[in-house]
């Protein structure tokens, strides 16, 4: 479909705050059940956003920025991607294609980010300047300035990808082959693993593992929705720290990192 | 407490939290947060330093390098606005004191939130949001968003508050007990979900066809002896029961998928996991194994695997 001035305008304002959240991590508006739900919304295809904005954060699960780390760019993919579907006009059919063209946009995102991460270097010496001045408007000017370059990171791809007409998109997309497009979606369900071994790999432990094991048998039940999933590993978790504490050989204390990792010394040594 | 020069009101604190969400806007490779930390304690700075003097002073002593994650700067916020209030009021707090809580704190508390928040909290209210938004379900979203900001405000607030009052004595128990044990709770709930997110929605469905065998007659429906007409649609799907029932042909097929699940529900998913736990231990980026994984699938598609 073509998207009208208002729509347009939406779109940009979403694409903004989905890019200012990307660096700030706060409201969370670069997610993609989020982000996407808001493009579908103010494109008046709810429904379809709401599916891709779904199906896009299974595989971002694991995708966090961690101490200096930046991770594939969210923003990026959930906004552009979801610009594409809709514009496509393929509807349901659509989402593994655009799930599949999300991930090289999502490492397009990242390098836009270090280029605006790169920028605020600059920022913040022009901040110390103004510091020594005393002079507290400027660093709060400086730093509204920063968050919207990190705004404008994903509003500019988003503009320039609202200037290709619907029709080229659609011929594009129409240029791709069946099976690929069903090849994709079905990488589309399996390219979450990759997220969850990120964050396995990050809590990883001895005294972990047994947990992911109940975890896994349990999610075999189907009548087991995942509030009572979450129910069932809260209380296991209270439980263990519970008997830990009354138990108190004091032993598993020290077990908290990375260090007691079976599965992981397997994987390391081989 | 009544003879106090300056004295920061809930007010002044809750600006200080609300600036507090803009701490990595400014975010660089040089001094990371440094930027957004003195931003957020503008509004309490510019209260308990009038001269202009004093305030570049706090200003620069709050623009060095910071770095920790983004809501557990909450706790370190409210230690040093009570340390700058003891200063402003007098107290002899040297610039190192400031100094050294922060960094003191940053580290361990880095080390908290990105298990508790990033691995545990994000993933759970992400899955439960996704799992219901496959369906098209709007609440989904919804429910994600509301749960974690509720989650996230409150936590900003509470723990700015906690070190406020604590004042510098909190830094003490950063590497005490509790802390560990939360982060510890975080990780044990983080991996029993994950556990039960990798069986529910890593898909993976091989469709090579191991077997085929006739069915005993009366195990399957007898389409030409049903009546004619509705009646016999009808018939047809009592007899199916919803595939509890009887087979819809006389050859039963069994895909490979078929005697994977026999054996356990979700193993290809799991191994592909650890597959790429271990490729991501060998140093290999996530970019390349999620690209991996979409040539995978194409390649298997066309070969009639997947």
């Amino acid at each position: 479909m073509q998207f009208n001035f208002i729509q347009i305008i939406l779109i940009l304002v979403v694409a903004f705050l989905a890019g200012t959240e990307g660096i700030l991590d706060e409201w969370q508006f670069h997610q993609p059940l989020v982000a996407c739900t808001l493009i579908g919304l103010v494109t008046g295809n709810l429904t379809l956003g709401v599916i891709l904005g779904g199906s896009l954060q299974m595989i971002a699960m694991g995708w966090a920025n961690v101490g200096a780390a930046v991770a594939p760019d969210a923003a990026l993919a959930s906004v552009a991607s979801a610009i594409i579907l809709i514009e496509g006009g393929q509807g349901k059919a659509g989402v593994g294609t655009a799930v599949g063209l999300a991930i090289p946009l999502a490492v397009a995102g990242l390098f836009l980010t270090m280029i605006v991460r790169t920028i605020s270097t600059a920022i913040v010496h022009i901040m110390d300047a103004e510091a020594k001045k005393g002079n507290w408007r400027m660093i709060n000017l400086w730093q509204w300035i920063a968050v919207c370059l990190q705004g404008l990171r994903i509003a500019i791809p988003a503009g320039l990808l609202l200037a290709i007409p619907a029709s080229t998109v659609q011929g594009w997309l129409k240029l791709m082959p069946t099976w690929l497009s069903e090849g994709m979606s079905i990488g589309g369900g399996m390219v979450v693993a990759v997220g969850y071994a990120m964050v396995i790999n990050m809590m990883a432990s001895k005294e972990t593992w047994p947990f992911f094991a109940i975890g896994f048998a349990l999610a075999a039940i189907q009548e087991l929705t995942l509030i009572a999933l979450g129910a069932i590993g809260i209380s296991l978790a209270l439980m263990y720290l519970a008997l830990e504490s009354k138990g108190g050989n004091g032993e598993s204390a020290s077990n908290s990192s990375n260090t007691g990792d079976p599965l992981g010394d397997i994987i390391d040594d081989y | 407490m009544a003879d106090k020069k300056f004295q920061l009101t809930k007010r002044d604190r809750f600006n200080v939290m609300w600036h507090s969400q803009f701490l990595q806007g400014s975010w660089n490779y040089e001094r990371m947060q440094n930027g957004g930390y003195a931003y957020s304690m503008i509004p309490a700075l510019r209260k308990l330093y009038p001269d202009k003097k004093d305030l570049a002073a706090a200003l620069q002593r709050h623009l060095v390098f910071f770095n920790t994650h983004p809501y557990l700067a909450s706790p370190v916020l409210g230690v040093t606005l009570a340390l700058e209030e003891d200063k402003a009021n007098g107290a002899d707090v040297e610039d190192e004191a400031v100094q050294g809580v922060k960094v003191g704190m940053m580290g361990p508390l880095a080390g908290v939130g990105d298990p508790v928040f990033w691995f545990t909290i994000r993933p759970i209210l992400g899955a439960l949001g996704a799992s219901m938004a496959l369906s098209g379900n709007v609440v989904g979203p919804i429910l994600f968003f509301v749960l974690w900001n509720l989650i996230r405000l409150g936590f900003l607030w509470y723990t700015q508050e906690f070190g406020y009052k604590a004042g510098s004595a909190i830094t003490k128990d950063v590497s005490g007990g509790l802390l560990q044990k939360v982060t510890r709770g975080a990780s044990m709930m983080g991996m029993f979900v994950l556990g039960a997110l990798i069986e529910r929605w890593v898909n993976i469905k091989f469709i090579p066809i191991v077997s085929k065998t006739p069915i005993q007659k009366g195990g399957y429906i007898e389409w030409d002896k049903l009546p004619a007409g509705a009646k016999g649609i009808q018939d047809a799907l009592l007899q199916w029961d919803m595939g509890k029932g009887k087979q819809l042909t006389n050859i039963k097929t069994t895909t490979l998928q078929d005697n994977l699940d026999q054996l356990i529900p979700g193993l290809a998913g799991l191994l592909l996991t650890f597959l790429c736990m271990w490729l991501l231990k060998k140093k290999v980026s996530p970019i390349w194994i999620i690209i991996g994984i979409f040539v995978v699938g194409v390649l298997f598609h066309l070969w009639g695997i997947l």
